[in-house]
């Protein structure tokens, strides 16, 4: 292992030493960005975070209900790559395309463990780069759930979403003649009453936690607000807010 | 009344079509290769969207959705509204020495900025959704949106402002031809907007572009209407004099302004991005010494700046034949400006700070033959069209003059 679940002393000691207190009141804001995946070490955690995402900027409150996330639990990754396979046949993805893909990293010279697998896939940002490009909507914003959707027909092929895109989350579907992305399986099963997505439900390792951020109740949120163990997204620094959050433990 | 009008206008078609078929084996050999072009790049667009799909005709995938054409693209309508711009400061700002080339850059600005439409046209994957989409759905935040309104009304107004300078209707033309700089200028700094509000590419995220743009049009107005200017001339058989000759010599200046403002603006780029951050740091290194540095040192810097830059103090504004060869290596390399542009920002893969072996290599890009073909179209497109305006509009040779526009003014106030 590279990385053991960082215990409470260990978060404060790479974290810059910030107090119970001030910890406390940066997770209230909503969310504990606290690291960088860079190099896979934790960064500055959250006492830089505060300077990153000013108070207020993530709301205390979520805007969507349900506030559709996934907490994605890097370390559990066994790398079977079920949750591609799943995608790929839910959603009717081609060969040449992608919704979601698994990553490999390999630090040869790392203690135990040498190889770590990350699952990456459409961050449903909340202030999605995507979203503002897209000159005639075809991509948008669900305003119920928050799932950034697409409107095929509307699609008319400017590409200018793929490279606004901050996670590589987008391709061009030829037999749809739009942009094809990561819809959170809305169209193949959450809008026909399945309560889970496509690769959460066929991963063996219980890696992709999906669920309502918006509900204290749910899995979810609890991963998300607790205080033992780091929360991180991608690419913070484009502000797009992201809604998959990665964790280990 | 009508049919007195019609044939007027067959009489006038006549005399130009006359002109064109009596142009002479070299003026008709161009024009072919220029027709040529143009129909092989449209076929090859066509075939290549509708028929075969882009992701096999072309050379851009996932990580590279955007390249050659959008590079093309850029090229075109960068020129335009520079050329919109050129003939703006005579004709519309009264600067004199500018006013004998105003005519032909307007129509040269028509032009351009139809071949860039054309090679946009033949890279979207739903050209068709966009006419429909645009006003149906519009979405005000996005750039693209902008750029296709803005473009609009610069075409529509130079179209304008070019009927009626025809006319000899100066006030018109000159309220149409604000008007086209004003939705020139907002439409060029918006398409670098395009690229510049990308928050997620940091070699194209901030406010360079949008200016870098507005500069690098006025440089590249200067150069082509050079250009096109000796060829008209050519093409008439002409010899350049008279007002012509100190026009030139102007717009010679002027080039090399802006061309040494253009050199800040690289060195600057490059200098600042020494000191940027991952993304900035391996574009630069991939330019200066990667897969682009012949691109950047030889095509960009001294063909592009270094070469033309001497030729141009060189020829003290009057040898024309050597003030021609820096405007042809301006234009020339300035297409590579683009296309490095463009596909730099985009090498550098958007999970590379995470070292996976997936993406632990720069993206890279090569055009394909049929991407080339329809941007060759673009050329055509632009080099036959200006030929057939130099006959139909017999060079502009009743009224490339200052007198002529005095007179239009005056008639106009009158």
């Amino acid at each position: 292992m590279i990385f053991k679940p960082l215990d409470k002393d260990k978060i404060f000691e790479k974290s810059g030493n910030i107090s119970e207190l001030d910890r406390r009141e940066f997770l209230k804001i909503g969310l504990a960005v606290t690291g960088i995946f860079a190099g896979g070490s934790i960064v500055s955690a959250v006492s830089a975070a505060e300077k990153l995402f000013p108070r207020g900027t993530y709301a205390e409150k979520y805007p969507y209900k349900p506030h559709y996330s996934m907490v994605i639990r890097v370390d559990q990754c066994i790398g079977c790559r079920r949750c591609e396979k799943g995608c790929v046949a839910t959603n009717a993805v081609p060969d040449y395309g992608w919704r979601t893909k698994v990553l490999e990293r390999e630090v040869p010279q790392a203690i135990g463990q040498k190889r770590e697998f990350i699952p990456v896939q459409c961050n449903q940002c909340n202030n999605p780069p995507c979203v503002r490009a897209c000159p005639v909507k075809a991509t948008y914003k669900d305003k119920a759930n928050g799932i950034v959707m697409m409107d095929n027909k509307k699609c008319i092929g400017c590409k200018i979403c793929m490279a606004a895109c901050p996670y590589n989350a987008r391709y061009f579907n030829e037999e749809k003649s739009a942009i094809d992305k990561c819809d959170f399986c809305f169209e193949s099963r959450l809008s026909r009453g399945e309560k889970n997505t496509a690769c959460s439900v066929t991963c063996p390792a219980d890696v992709r936690v999906f669920g309502d951020l918006s509900n204290p109740k749910d899995r979810v949120y609890q991963l998300i607000h607790q205080l033992q163990k780091p929360v991180w997204v991608l690419k913070q620094e484009t502000f797009a807010k992201p809604n998959i959050f990665y964790m280990k433990g | 009344m009508e049919d007195r009008k019609r044939s007027v206008f067959i009489s006038v078609l006549k005399d130009a079509l006359n002109r064109v078929f009596s142009g002479g084996p070299f003026y008709l050999s161009f024009l072919s290769l220029f027709g040529i072009l143009f129909i092989a790049g449209v076929t090859s667009g066509i075939y290549s969207i509708f028929i075969a799909g882009s992701r096999h005709a072309y050379g851009t995938y996932r990580e590279i959705p955007l390249a050659l054409l959008i590079a093309t693209y850029i090229f075109f309508v960068v020129t335009s509204t520079g050329l919109c711009l050129v003939s703006s400061i005579g004709h519309i700002f009264g600067v004199q020495d500018f006013m004998p080339i105003a005519k032909r850059a307007i129509l040269l600005s028509v032009i351009t900025i139809m071949s860039g439409f054309l090679v946009i046209g033949l890279e979207l994957e739903n050209p068709f959704r966009m006419a429909i989409y645009l006003f149906a759905s519009p979405n005000f935040s996005s750039n693209i949106w902008w750029m296709g309104v803005l473009y609009s009304f610069e075409v529509v107004f130079l179209i304008v402002e070019f009927i009626f300078i025809m006319r000899n209707n100066h006030k018109v033309s000159e309220a149409a031809g604000l008007l086209g700089i004003f939705f020139g200028v907002a439409a060029i700094s918006n398409l670098g907007g395009v690229f510049a509000m990308l928050q997620g590419r940091e070699y194209w995220y901030g406010p360079y572009l949008p200016i870098f743009f507005i500069a690098s049009a006025l440089m590249m107005g200067c150069a082509v209407i050079i250009f096109f200017t000796v060829i008209a001339y050519w093409i008439k058989g002409d010899t350049i004099d008279g007002p012509m000759t100190s026009s030139l010599k102007i717009v010679g200046k002027l080039t090399i302004l802006m061309l040494a403002v253009i050199m800040f603006f690289t060195i600057w780029r490059m200098v600042a991005m020494t000191v940027g951050g991952t993304e900035k740091l391996l574009v630069l290194d991939a330019l200066v010494k990667g897969p682009y540095a012949f691109n950047f040192w030889v095509l960009e810097v001294t063909l592009g700046m270094i070469v033309p830059f001497v030729l141009l103090l060189w020829s003290k504004g009057r040898r024309i034949g050597i003030m021609f060869i820096a405007v042809a290596l301006m234009i020339f390399s300035t297409f590579f400006v683009r296309l490095d542009m463009v596909v730099a920002g985009e090498i550098v893969p958007q999970y590379w700070e995470m070292g996976v072996k997936e993406f632990s290599q720069l993206h890279t890009y090569a055009p394909t033959w049929k991407e080339i073909l329809v941007a060759l179209g673009g050329v055509g497109f632009c080099g036959a069209a200006f030929m057939l305006g130099e006959k139909l509009f017999n060079g502009f040779r009743e009224a490339p003059g200052v007198e002529e526009a005095k007179i239009g003014k005056a008639d106009s106030e009158l």
